[in-house]
């Protein structure tokens, strides 16, 4: 058994753990009701892009020769797949479920023989892949320095994104990241941004016709470079909040976690404080009995 | 009454500007300025880089931006754009800001026909308002 020092530094120990988790819980709660505001409020942004795109590629006229960020190359060869990911650690299955989202997709990939191209957004997205596909890995961008979420960060991305497709890098683009939906939940998502998916459900399709003004094949060449910043921008953002619900709420854990603990501690070091305290009355009375 | 429409100015982050008592509108559109007043027929256009003249009935506001998206369905104006800067608040520091960023661009050699124009563009505009 642990000696009654032992425990009394266990039990402090444990202690300022807990206050750290503590304090990480409240700031996670802090920025989290600011990342799930912006969050919020940059939905309507991609929504109504979103629209105005669904609209146009239902106006072309020329499918054929529509953009190829929407039609596709028509190969079916290379995949590049953006992992969205965060720069920190402590929050919980956060980014084990994007990499188990992503690896999954890979492993499906890798069966039907496709060729494999990854871009780490976050860190801990790269040191979690580059073990298993170090080599596939083309490209890890980190915004450490910033600190929320912003379009200008997202725009870069999508550059680089659409650079390496205009250089006939890859055939299909798809994107990880997690979707908030509450403090509890988050959801991977894998959402494939080139080629645009313009399957449109019934309820969102408008029989308004349009004019456009320049012609429709311009703004689409226009507006799906946009598209792309757009929606890494929206993955960002949700990734942003669901960050911070999921270090929240696996904050809030570790703190009641240590609770028990220093509860349990306790108890076992005054039953040991009981125990020596009896045990000496018991070698004094014996003591004097002997006499 | 009756010759007011709704204006929506869209943010990638925010919503920027929402008003309901709008008459007329001035956009740059990529072939020209093109004013709307209620009623106008569906269009989606793309913006240039330039001024949006907001006439409401409480009063009329300019919004220099940079690039953006317009959609008009029902009467509902819809302006995209991830920069748009209120004139008011436009300092002379910021636009001499601008104005270097964009010169830094018209002298990238890489540039198409477009960007070119877009960028030349941005620069009269920016001047107009130095």
């Amino acid at each position: 058994m642990a000696s009654l020092d032992d425990l009394k530094k266990r039990i402090s120990s444990v202690k300022s753990t807990q206050k750290i988790t503590k304090a990480m819980k409240m700031v996670a709660a802090a920025k989290l009701k600011r990342a799930q505001e912006s969050a919020e409020r940059g939905r309507p942004y991609s929504q109504k892009m979103n629209n105005v795109i669904l609209n146009l590629s239902n106006g072309i006229s020329d499918k054929e020769n529509a953009p190829k960020l929407m039609s596709g190359t028509g190969k079916d060869k290379t995949h590049l797949c953006v992992v969205l990911t965060s720069d920190r650690g402590l929050c919980g299955g956060f980014n084990a479920n994007i990499i188990k989202k992503a690896k999954s997709f890979f492993r499906k990939l890798d069966k039907e023989d496709k060729e494999l191209k990854i871009i780490t957004v976050g860190s801990k997205g790269n040191d979690q892949l580059k073990r298993l596909y170090g080599d596939k890995i083309i490209e890890n961008i980190s915004f450490k320095n910033s600190k929320n979420a912003n379009y200008f960060d997202a725009e870069k991305v999508g550059k680089i994104i659409i650079e390496k497709f205009e250089k006939n890098e890859f055939d299909f683009c798809t994107i990880f990241y997690n979707q908030f939906k509450n403090v509890i939940t988050q959801i991977p998502q894998a959402q494939q941004i080139i080629p645009l998916n313009t399957d449109i459900d019934e309820e969102n399709k408008s029989e308004e016709t349009y004019e456009f003004e320049p012609d429709e094949d311009e703004i689409l060449n226009n507006l799906l470079p946009k598209n792309i910043s757009t929606q890494i921008f929206k993955a960002m953002l949700e990734n942003s909040a669901s960050e911070q619900g999921a270090r929240m709420s696996a904050m809030d854990n570790a703190t009641r976690n240590a609770g028990e603990m220093v509860d349990k501690l306790t108890i076992e070091y005054n039953r040991s404080r009981q125990a020596a305290i009896t045990k000496e009355l018991i070698e004094i009375i014996s003591g004097a009995e002997s006499l | 009454m009756g010759e007011e429409f709704n204006l929506e100015i869209i943010n990638p982050d925010k919503s920027f500007l929402n008003k309901k008592d709008v008459t007329e509108v001035v956009v740059p559109a990529l072939e020209g300025e093109m004013g709307i007043l209620k009623d106008h027929i569906s269009i989606i256009s793309f913006l240039k880089p330039g001024i949006i003249k907001v006439y409401s009935k409480s009063g009329e506001a300019q919004y220099y931006i940079e690039d953006g998206i317009l959609e008009f369905k029902n009467n509902n104006l819809s302006v995209l754009t991830s920069s748009i800067i209120n004139v008011k608040d436009l300092e002379k520091s910021k636009i001499q800001e601008l104005m270097k960023l964009a010169e830094e661009d018209v002298g990238k050699s890489d540039l198409n026909d477009q960007s070119r124009y877009l960028v030349d563009q941005k620069i009269e505009v920016l001047k107009s308002i130095n």
